[in-house]
């Protein structure tokens, strides 16, 4: 067995094992009765189905850990996908603005009314794919893909973005904005196990083809020249990267809002722990996101003494830091 | 088999309209090493570039191992042809022996799991470039030379019929050029490797070429045996300065010395 495998073996390992702890933790806290204690009790009422426990731990809380886990896989493998095609560590879909894009086209779609889906699903994808074509559009032009003009368009569209959203909302008088506000923010509180089970049916392919193009993404680090003289498709796995990158965090965001920085957070420290083989990394990326941002939900569920806030708030809490001192890093 | 490696028919190339490459006609045969030479911006890039497959041709036509360039599929032309660009990156996350592996892709699945076999002809590649005392280090931690020396590593891991390199002694020490020049003649003699590169170094290039072509804004000035390439005449048309041309004592080859200024004057013929 060559070392490849072993090495995506042993780490996808270990991040599974702390992904299944931290969605223990995450079934046993809560705001209704916390601990050991009551996760002994919905084991048992597994057979019980009328029981309380049952209905908090496993209508409540397990479709909202499981579409944490999928948001955080998400997010982290989009911006791990973003860092490598445009060759810089600091890409990440919130920060490049396609996560704000999405975030335009699904307030569209809930202002008309449209379902979940594939309503605001459809208009979130169009919304983030055409920021990710405006930033790709203002960055290039004749200049080289440079560090900064990506991040500045980045942030520009980003801003504009926001304003767009503000907007929106300003205009309509519906008691549906406190939701919106709380669902931009990063909420993860919305989904029950159908929306959790639609999310894996559109997510799961998307992680299959990312992980099959793992390799092709390690030789796109050598930049463009470099791929094709090795017998890399270019333009074709960019293209289809960027596609279903920007398919993936438009459909969380459809469903959350926007959760910023867990693409940048996550994707970074796999790399410092396990090096930059995309072949490991993308697994470690899916299981590794995934655990981390059921963390950030559970903290965000459980620090208030009332209520909860988003999740978003903490992975921004913990993201933008990072941000500024990779940011600082790399001068 | 046959003795072409490369055959070039009325190739030309423009770029948003500005002609780069002019109808340029050459063959080169089997281990042989083929070294470009011309001024700055007289097209040497665009041409290995096209040579390598990375720049779609437009015009002419540009035969690779007896089959025309547009039939071969990008997986299966990159086991004939490694590239060696004139700036390698540095800020590649990996180490060198990784780099070098990476050489085997183009004989490997999408997912480019290599064998033991793999693994042993990146070894055999890092001791031929000599670079295997490296091969845990990251591509920023090396010098500029070692740093050519693993994607030279890399390419020749790739196993191919031809190597292009664009001026891979640009931006190195004497030593270090002697060191790159000596490892592709070298290359050329034991794996019968055929050796197409860039230099911007007129003499380095008469001493290990086999062919010359002399190139001037996209338009081919001459081909042929360093001898014949470089004369006087040709060359300081070319280049628009006073050259002299002798013999090195080593090889009785041709050897340039640009001339300076002050030296004209004294002479009142020119």
């Amino acid at each position: 067995m060559s070392s490849v495998v072993k090495q995506i073996i042993t780490v996808s390992g270990i991040m599974v094992i702390c992904l299944v702890f931290v969605m223990l933790l995450g079934l046993c806290f809560g705001s209704s009765g916390s601990g050991i204690r009551s996760f002994a009790q919905a084991v048992e009422s597994f057979s019980n189905p009328d029981s309380l426990y049952y209905t908090i731990i496993w209508k409540i809380r397990f479709p909202r850990v499981l579409i944490a886990a999928m948001v955080g896989a998400t997010l982290s493998l989009g911006g791990l996908v973003f860092q490598a095609l445009m060759r810089n560590p600091l890409a990440e879909p919130y920060i490049l603005g396609i996560s704000g894009g999405s975030a335009i086209g699904a307030i569209i779609g809930i202002l008309l009314n449209l379902s979940r889906f594939p309503g605001v699903s459809i208009f979130a994808f169009l919304g983030g794919m055409g920021t990710l074509f405006l930033v790709l559009l203002i960055s290039t032009g004749k200049t080289l893909l440079k560090k900064e003009s990506l991040l500045l368009s980045g942030v520009m569209v980003n801003a504009f973005c926001s304003a767009v959203i503000m907007f929106l909302i300003s205009l309509t008088q519906d008691a549906r904005i406190h939701n919106i506000m709380f669902w931009l923010m990063g909420d993860l509180s919305s989904g029950g196990k159908s929306e959790a089970l639609l999310m894996g049916i559109m997510l799961l392919p998307c992680f299959v083809v990312i992980f099959w193009f793992s390799n092709s993404m390690n030789l796109l680090l050598m930049g463009k020249e470099m791929a094709l003289s090795m017998g890399v498709n270019v333009k074709f796995i960019t293209v289809s990267l960027l596609v279903i990158s920007s398919f993936m965090v438009s459909a969380t965001v459809c469903y959350c809002g926007l959760v910023g920085f867990v693409g940048l957070v996550i994707p970074h420290l796999l790399r410092l722990m396990f090096g930059a083989d995309h072949r490991v990394l993308v697994p470690a990326c899916i299981f590794g996101g995934g655990a981390y941002l059921v963390l950030c939900d559970l903290l965000a569920r459980t620090l208030p003494h009332q209520g909860e806030m988003p999740a978003g708030v903490i992975t921004a809490l913990v993201g933008a830091p990072v941000f500024i001192f990779l940011l600082k890093r790399s001068e | 088999m046959e003795e072409e490696s490369i055959c070039a028919k009325n190739l030309s190339y423009a770029y948003d309209g500005a002609s780069v490459l002019s109808n340029l006609s050459f063959t080169v045969n089997n281990g042989e090493f083929f070294i470009v030479i011309g001024p700055n911006g007289s097209g040497k890039t665009t041409l290995m570039k096209i040579i390598a497959g990375l720049i779609k041709l437009k015009s002419g036509e540009l035969e690779i191992k007896g089959q025309s360039v547009k039939n071969y599929k990008r997986k299966i032309l990159a086991r004939k042809i490694a590239f060696v660009p004139q700036q390698v990156p540095t800020d590649f996350p990996f180490v060198v022996e990784d780099v070098v592996l990476f050489g085997r892709s183009p004989h490997l699945g999408t997912f480019g799991l290599g064998s033991v076999a793999d693994i042993n002809l990146a070894k055999q590649a890092m001791k031929f470039t000599e670079t295997s005392h490296l091969a845990s280090r990251r591509l920023n931690q090396l010098s500029g030379g070692e740093c050519q020396r693993t994607f030279i590593a890399r390419a020749i891991c790739q196993d191919p019929d031809i190597i292009v390199l664009d001026e891979p002694t640009a931006s190195l020490d004497i030593a270090h050029q002697l060191r790159i020049m000596d490892m592709m003649e070298k290359m050329k003699q034991e794996k019968n490797i055929t050796v197409i590169m860039v230099s911007h170094d007129v003499n380095l290039a008469a001493m290990y070429a086999d062919t010359l072509m002399l190139i001037n804004r996209g338009q081919q000035v001459r081909v042929g045996p360093p001898g014949e390439v470089l004369t006087y005449e040709t060359l300081e048309s070319v280049y628009g300065c006073p050259l002299l041309v002798d013999e090195n004592p080593l090889d009785k080859l041709p050897r340039v010395t640009p001339v300076p200024g002050r030296y004209i004057k004294e002479l009142p013929d020119r």
